[in-house]
């Protein structure tokens, strides 16, 4: 179970990135985030954003249309 | 130091874009770019200029237009049409274009530009507001956002010589 969840369903590019920085930002080091999307492009986006910052993409998987992305905020 | 939520701004990497296009479509990718750089733990610097600079100003009325565009093919009614330039140019066409778009953008859970231009100051990027082209349409300071600087050619070029990513849009 996450720390915290982040309903971005139905966003579109880049909102489900942009609130998942918000989110991260305020969250201690350490604690994780489970971010809910809908836009198929998120899949690519959210390994690239954590690849490029350092938060680390512990889970990424798909059912039924959604996109569930589990996200560990790094230093 | 910004809390970076795990981007490193100590040896950030950077980007800058010069932003030069002033119509409702074009003024999505210089601002989903800039958000998404700078989320992703990069310094963005912006240059608006000639029509780009319409973009800062405390409002926005932004339109599109089909007129010269074959490429805009908007769906419609299970279709994608595209308006010969000889129908763009009757009165309404461009506005009754502009409100598909935007209702477009609504429907399929797009930001507007002003939410991305706020997300864009919130996320400190730098905006700098080309100084001849203030001249050359008489905007004054007061017509734009808080924010953005006054400068020219001389500041973005500082910035983009040391950027890691320019782009002219």
């Amino acid at each position: 179970m996450a720390d915290r969840l982040l309903d971005a369903k139905g966003l579109n590019c880049p909102l489900p990135i942009l609130r998942t920085r918000k989110a991260l930002q305020g969250m201690p080091t350490g604690a994780t985030l489970e971010v809910q999307a809908t836009d198929p492009g998120a899949v690519q986006d959210f390994a690239a954003f954590c690849r490029t910052t350092g938060n680390e993409l512990l889970e990424s998987k798909s059912a039924d249309g959604v996109y569930t992305f589990l996200i560990r905020r790094a230093a | 130091m910004a809390d970076t939520a795990g981007g490193t701004r100590d040896n950030a990497r950077s980007m800058s874009l010069i932003v030069t296009k002033g119509t409702l479509d074009w003024a999505y990718p210089p601002f989903i770019l800039a958000t998404t750089a700078a989320a992703m733990g990069l310094e963005v610097t912006m240059f608006f200029t000639f029509y780009g600079l319409g973009l800062l100003r405390k409002k926005l009325d932004l339109e599109i237009t089909p007129l010269g565009n074959p490429a805009m093919k908007m769906p419609m009614a299970g279709m994608h049409l595209a308006l010969p330039n000889l129908l763009s140019v009757l009165p309404g066409v461009g506005s009754g274009a502009t409100a598909m778009m935007k209702s477009l953008i609504k429907r399929k859970g797009v930001a507007s530009i002003e939410e991305l231009r706020d997300l864009a100051v919130e996320a400190e990027v730098k905006m700098i507001a080309c100084q001849m082209t203030m001249d050359l349409f008489e905007y004054k300071l007061e017509d734009l956002i808080e924010g953005p600087v006054l400068g020219g050619a001389a500041t973005y070029i500082e910035a983009a010589v040391r950027s890691d990513i320019n782009l002219y849009i």
